[in-house]
C-alpha cells in the first residue's frame, strides 16, 4: 500500500478533514433529537420500579391508580402478556421480560407502567399503585454469585443468535450465563519453572453511560404495524427484535432514529422500545416512554469486575506465563454482557507476547441493575488490571516500566495467544510515542515535601468485534447530488460527516453536497450496530464499496448512451439524456462483513480471532498531597493507532473525551449499593461526572503514523482507545509518588491519604523490591 | 393533585407573549410545550447539568428548577434568539469553528453561559472559563475544545469592540 503521505496528497476530504455538516443546527439549538418529539393524542408513561432486590410478586392492586383523574391505563405484565405470550427480549439471552413476571430480580426493574396525557399524573399514579412481595435472599458480588445456592433465573435462556451460548440452554441452578475460556501453551509448567510469580486481584465499580439525552421511545400504530421512534443506536436490531416478540414480519416494524444526545453504548440493542411497543399496541394511541436521569442508573450499567491475574516472570524480566480469571458482575438480565466477557475476554492477558496462557472470564447474574457495552466493551476494566500488574512486576523486579513493555509486547508476525498472528498493531510505536511525549528519559521533577510528583505510562488493546455487517446505498439525484442511506447513528461521533466525506471523495463531489439519511428500517438498509468503534471500518467500507458501484453504473449508462470524454461520469447529463429531462436516480449499494474464524470453544483458538486491533496508550503526572491524599492530574497524553485517522479534528476531540471520560471512573464515579441492593446516588448530585475543572491542565493527544491495511482509506476505529490505560497509568503515578498501590477503583482522595498514613495497610500495599 | 391555571405574560425573545400555565409546570416544560422551543433540554433535572439553561431577566437559570409561573413579568431568552438575525452570534460561531461539541446536548446550554461570562468579561482567563462553566456539565467531554471556543469568541468580541471604538 502506498505511503500516508501520498495518500493525503490523493485524496481531497478524507484524511484532511471536514467539520461536522450538523454544526450549525447543534449550535442553534435546533438539531433534531427523539428527545424533542411529540406526536398527537400521545401518552405519557411513568414506570413503577421494584422496591426489592429479589422477590416473588404475590400480587400487584393498581386499581386505586387507575381511578385517578387523568390516568388512562395503568398496564402490568398480564395485560403484556395477552398481545405477547412470551414477552421476554435480550441480544444474548431472552431473560428480560418487558415488565416484571411473577418475580422481581433488582431494585428498580419495571413492574407496572402508568399512562396518561399529563406526565405528572402519570407519576402520581405511581404512588397509589400497591405491590405485595414475598422476598428472597439476593446476591450482589459476582465471585459469590458465581457459586451461590442464590440463583437469579431458575434457567439460562440464551437467544438463538449466538452458536457458541448454544450449549447453555436450559441449564439450571447457575448464575454463570458465559463460561469462556482460552487456553495456550503449558501455564502450570510456566508458574513451575518462573523465577518470580505475582498474584494480584484488581476491581472495577459498577457504572452508569449517564448519556445527556435520558434514553426515549416513542411507539404509534401505522398502516402497516408499528413504529418505534428511539433514541437508540442499533435500529435494525431493535427492528429484529420487535418483529421476533411480536411474531411479525421485519418489514411491519419500522425503527426511526433522531441524532442522539450522547449514547457510550447505553442506547444499545433493546432498551425501552419492547415497552413502547407493547404499551403502544395495547392503548392504541401513540405511546412516549422517556425516563430520567436517576432511571437510566435502572436500565443499564457498566460491569463490576474482579480480576485474578497471575504471571509467571523469568528473572530478565520475560513474561512466561499468565493465568487470568475475571468475574463479571452482570447484574440481574444478561443484555450484551456474555459478549463482554468473550469479545474482550480473550484479551485479558493483555498486548503482550506469551507463550503459557490461561483465560477464564465468566459473565455471573446477580440482583443488581443489568450490565452491557460501555464505551471500551469490558477492555478498560482489563486493562486496569494488566497494566497495573505490569507495573508492579516492574517495580519488584527494577525494570524501567516502560522497557519491562517494550520487552513483552506483542510485535508484528508474532502469534497472539489465540493464534491470530498480529498485523498492523503498533503496539511499539504507540508506547514508544507515549514515552517520548512525557519525555521519559529526561529527569523528572520529584515535586515537594508536601506535593510529591509521579508519573505512569499504560497501554492496552481491543480486537474489534466480529462478525459484523454493514450496509449502505449511495444515490444520485438528477441535479448530481448524493444521498447516503445508512442506519450509523450518528451520536456525537461525526459519523454523519464522515459518511459524506467518504461519498464525496468517491463521487468527486463536496461533503457539503451529500446529505446522510438519518437512520430509518424502512429506508435505510440493516447494519449491526453503532458500537464498539466499528463504523468508520464497517460502514466506511460499505459506503465506498456503495459509491464505486454508482460510478461503475454511470460508467455503463455513458457506454450504453455512446457518451465519452469528460460527460461520461456526469450523472446530470446522463441522467438527461437517457430519461429526457431531470429524472431518475443512479443507485449503489455496498455491504460488507470483514473475514473471521470462530474460536474454538474449549481453547478459545482461533487462526483469525478479529479484523484489527486498536490500540491506546496514556502516559500521566500526577501530583499527590501527602497530608490530604488529595490528587491532582498535571499532564496526561493519550496516543493511540487507528490507523490513518479521515477526519482528524473529530479523531483528536474523540481521544481527549474518551480519556476524560474515563477520568471518571478512575476519580469519582461509583453505583453505591447498600447491602439490601439499593443504589444510594442515582442522581448528579451524588454520581459526579468530569466537569470542566477535571480537565488536566496540560492534556494531548496523538494518532501516530500508521495504516490498517484492510481499512477504508487504512483506518479503523478509534472511539475508546483513549480510555484503555487512563486507569492504570494513574495507579502507577500515584505508587510513584508517595509508595501507595490502589487496587480498586475509583481512587479515592481518602483511600490515599489512609494508605499513607497506616503506611500500607489493608488493601493497600507497596510493590515489593 | 391541585392543578391551578394560571394566565401569565412575558416576553420571550423579543416578543410580548401571554399564556396560560399551571402552578407546577417548569419554565422548561412552558417552552417546550407552549413555544415549541427545544433548544433548552432536561437532562439530569435537578439544575446540576445546565442543558436547560435559558436567561431570564439578563440572567442565567436552569429551566428546569424555574417555576413556569415565575417567568410573569419577565424577558425570557433562549438560544433561539441568538441568530434571530440570520446570522449566528459570535459565540455559536466560535463554538462551530473549534468543533466544541460532539453530540450537541449540552451545547446551548454551554453557549448562554459563555455569553454571558464574555459580557461580564470580554478577556477571560483560562481559570476564569473553567470557573465560570463549572455548572454546566458534557458527558462527550469536549471541555478542551469549549474552552478554545470561549477564547475565540472573547478575542472577536473584543477585536469587534476596538473596531466599533475605532470607527
Amino acid at each position: 500500500m502506498q505511503s500516508i503521505d501520498q495518500m493525503k496528497t490523493d485524496l481531497k476530504y478524507v484524511t484532511h478533514g471536514t467539520d461536522r455538516l450538523e454544526g450549525t443546527s447543534k449550535v442553534t439549538g435546533r438539531v433534531e433529537y427523539i428527545h424533542n418529539l411529540t406526536l398527537p393524542n400521545m401518552l405519557e408513561v411513568k414506570l413503577l420500579r421494584s422496591s426489592v432486590a429479589h422477590a416473588k410478586i404475590i400480587s400487584i392492586d393498581t386499581s386505586v391508580a387507575a381511578k385517578l383523574p387523568g390516568v388512562y391505563a395503568v398496564i402490568t405484565a398480564a395485560d403484556i402478556c395477552k398481545i405477547i405470550p412470551s414477552p421476554f427480549y435480550g441480544p444474548a439471552f431472552h431473560d428480560q421480560p418487558i415488565l416484571a413476571i411473577g418475580k422481581v430480580h433488582y431494585v428498580g426493574e419495571p413492574v407496572a407502567a402508568v399512562l396518561a396525557e399529563d406526565v405528572h399524573i402519570a407519576e402520581e399514579a405511581l404512588h397509589l399503585i400497591q405491590v405485595e412481595y414475598e422476598e428472597l435472599p439476593a446476591v450482589f458480588d459476582e465471585i459469590e454469585a458465581a457459586k451461590s445456592e442464590v440463583v437469579v433465573h431458575d434457567q439460562l435462556k440464551p437467544a438463538g443468535t449466538f452458536p457458541d451460548l448454544k450449549h447453555i440452554a436450559g441449564k439450571r441452578n447457575t448464575n454463570i450465563a458465559l463460561d469462556y475460556q482460552l487456553r495456550c501453551g503449558d501455564v502450570e509448567n510456566a508458574f513451575a519453572k518462573a523465577d518470580h510469580v505475582f498474584e494480584h486481584t484488581f476491581k472495577t465499580q459498577q457504572l452508569m453511560h449517564t448519556p445527556l439525552e435520558p434514553m426515549v421511545s416513542v411507539g404509534e400504530l401505522t398502516d402497516a404495524g408499528l413504529t418505534i421512534h428511539s433514541a437508540t443506536q442499533s435500529p435494525s436490531f431493535v427492528r429484529i427484535e420487535i418483529a421476533r416478540l411480536l411474531g411479525w414480519q421485519e418489514n411491519r416494524v419500522r425503527v426511526k432514529t433522531a441524532f442522539l444526545g450522547g449514547g457510550f453504548g447505553a442506547k444499545l440493542y433493546i432498551k425501552l422500545e419492547a415497552l413502547a411497543a407493547a404499551l403502544t399496541l395495547i392503548v392504541r394511541r401513540p405511546v412516549r416512554v422517556a425516563i430520567s436521569m436517576e432511571e437510566q442508573f435502572y436500565t443499564i450499567t457498566k460491569h463490576a469486575t474482579s480480576f485474578n491475574i497471575k504471571t509467571a516472570v523469568n528473572k530478565q524480566g520475560r513474561i512466561l506465563g499468565r493465568k487470568c480469571e475475571v468475574w463479571w458482575n452482570g447484574g440481574a438480565f444478561a443484555d450484551i454482557g456474555p459478549r463482554v466477557s468473550q469479545k474482550s475476554g480473550f484479551t485479558s492477558s493483555g498486548p503482550y507476547d506469551i507463550e503459557n496462557v490461561s483465560i477464564d472470564s465468566y459473565q455471573v447474574y446477580t440482583n443488581l441493575p443489568p450490565a452491557g457495552a460501555f464505551r471500551g466493551f469490558g477492555i478498560p476494566q482489563l486493562v486496569w488490571a494488566y497494566e497495573s500488574q505490569a507495573d508492579i512486576i516492574a517495580r519488584t523486579l527494577n525494570i524501567d516500566p516502560v522497557q519491562f513493555r517494550r520487552m513483552n509486547l506483542l510485535k508484528e508476525g508474532v502469534a497472539h495467544p489465540t493464534g491470530t498472528i498480529m498485523k498492523d498493531a503498533a503496539l511499539l510505536q504507540v508506547l514508544d510515542e507515549t514515552a517520548e511525549r512525557m519525555k521519559w528519559d529526561q529527569p523528572f521533577n520529584r515535586g515537594t515535601e508536601k506535593l510529591k510528583r509521579g508519573r505512569g505510562i499504560s497501554i492496552g488493546f481491543k480486537a474489534l468485534v466480529a462478525p459484523t455487517t454493514s450496509m449502505a446505498v449511495v444515490s444520485l439525484a438528477a441535479d448530481g447530488s448524493c444521498f447516503v442511506y445508512s442506519s450509523t447513528v450518528d451520536m456525537g461521533q461525526g459519523s454523519d460527516t464522515l459518511l459524506a466525506m467518504i461519498a464525496a471523495e468517491e463521487l468527486g463531489l463536496e461533503p457539503n453536497n451529500v446529505r446522510v439519511i438519518h437512520p430509518d428500517t424502512d429506508i435505510t438498509p440493516y447494519d449491526m450496530a453503532t458500537l464498539g468503534s466499528r463504523s468508520t471500518f464497517h460502514m466506511g467500507h460499505a459506503v465506498r464499496l456503495a459509491a464505486r458501484e454508482v460510478i461503475e453504473k454511470l460508467r455503463v449508462l455513458a457506454e450504453s448512451l455512446g457518451v465519452a470524454g469528460n460527460e461520461a461520469l456526469n450523472p446530470r447529463q446522463l441522467l438527461l439524456k437517457k430519461y429526457g429531462m431531470q429524472a431518475g436516480n443512479i443507485v449503489g449499494v455496498g455491504s460488507f462483513v470483514p473475514e473471521y474464524i470462530s474460536p474454538d470453544k474449549s481453547t478459545g483458538q482461533s487462526t483469525n480471532i478479529t479484523p484489527n486491533w486498536m490500540i491506546g496508550a496514556t502516559g500521566v503526572e500526577v501530583e499527590v498531597d501527602v497530608e490530604t491524599g488529595k490528587f491532582k492530574i498535571l499532564h496526561m497524553e493519550n496516543v493511540v493507532d487507528c490507523g490513518t485517522p479521515l477526519n482528524p479534528k473529530v479523531v483528536a476531540s474523540q481521544l481527549t473525551g474518551a480519556a476524560i471520560m474515563q477520568l471518571g471512573a478512575v476519580l469519582y464515579e461509583e453505583m453505591v449499593f447498600d447491602e439490601i441492593g439499593q443504589l444510594r446516588n442515582a442522581s448528579f448530585s451524588e454520581y459526579k461526572i468530569p466537569g470542566i475543572h477535571d480537565v488536566p491542565v496540560v492534556m494531548t493527544s496523538h494518532a501516530v503514523d500508521s495504516i490498517q491495511h484492510n481499512g477504508p482509506y487504512g483506518a479503523k476505529g478509534v472511539g475508546e482507545s483513549s480510555a484503555f490505560g487512563v486507569a492504570s497509568a494513574i495507579a502507577e503515578a500515584i505508587e510513584d509518588a508517595v509508595g501507595v498501590r490502589l487496587t480498586t477503583l475509583p481512587m479515592k482522595y481518602e483511600q490515599i491519604c489512609r494508605a499513607i498514613h497506616q503506611n500500607g495497610k489493608g488493601t493497600f500495599f507497596k510493590s515489593e523490591k | 393533585m391541585i392543578m391551578a391555571n394560571l394566565n401569565i405574560c412575558f416576553t420571550l425573545n423579543g416578543k410580548p407573549v401571554e399564556v396560560s400555565t399551571q402552578s407546577h409546570l417548569s419554565a422548561l416544560e412552558l417552552l417546550r410545550a407552549k413555544f415549541f422551543l427545544y433548544g433548552a433540554r432536561e437532562s439530569c433535572a435537578q439544575g446540576l447539568c445546565g442543558c436547560c439553561t435559558i436567561m431570564v431577566d439578563g440572567q442565567t437559570v436552569s429551566g428546569c428548577l424555574t417555576l413556569a409561573a415565575t417567568l410573569d413579568g419577565c424577558e425570557v431568552v433562549t438560544i433561539e434568539s441568538l441568530d434571530a438575525n440570520g446570522q449566528l452570534d459570535p459565540v455559536q460561531q466560535a463554538f462551530l469553528e473549534s468543533g466544541a461539541f460532539q453530540c450537541g446536548f449540552c451545547t446551548p446550554g454551554f453557549i448562554l453561559m459563555s455569553k454571558e461570562l464574555l459580557a461580564l468579561n470580554p478577556n477571560p482567563s483560562d481559570a476564569d472559563i473553567r470557573n465560570y462553566l463549572s455548572g454546566n456539565l458534557c458527558r462527550c467531554a469536549a471541555y478542551p475544545e469549549i474552552i478554545q471556543a470561549v477564547r475565540l469568541a472573547g478575542e472577536r468580541i473584543r477585536n469587534g469592540q476596538q473596531l466599533k471604538q475605532g470607527s
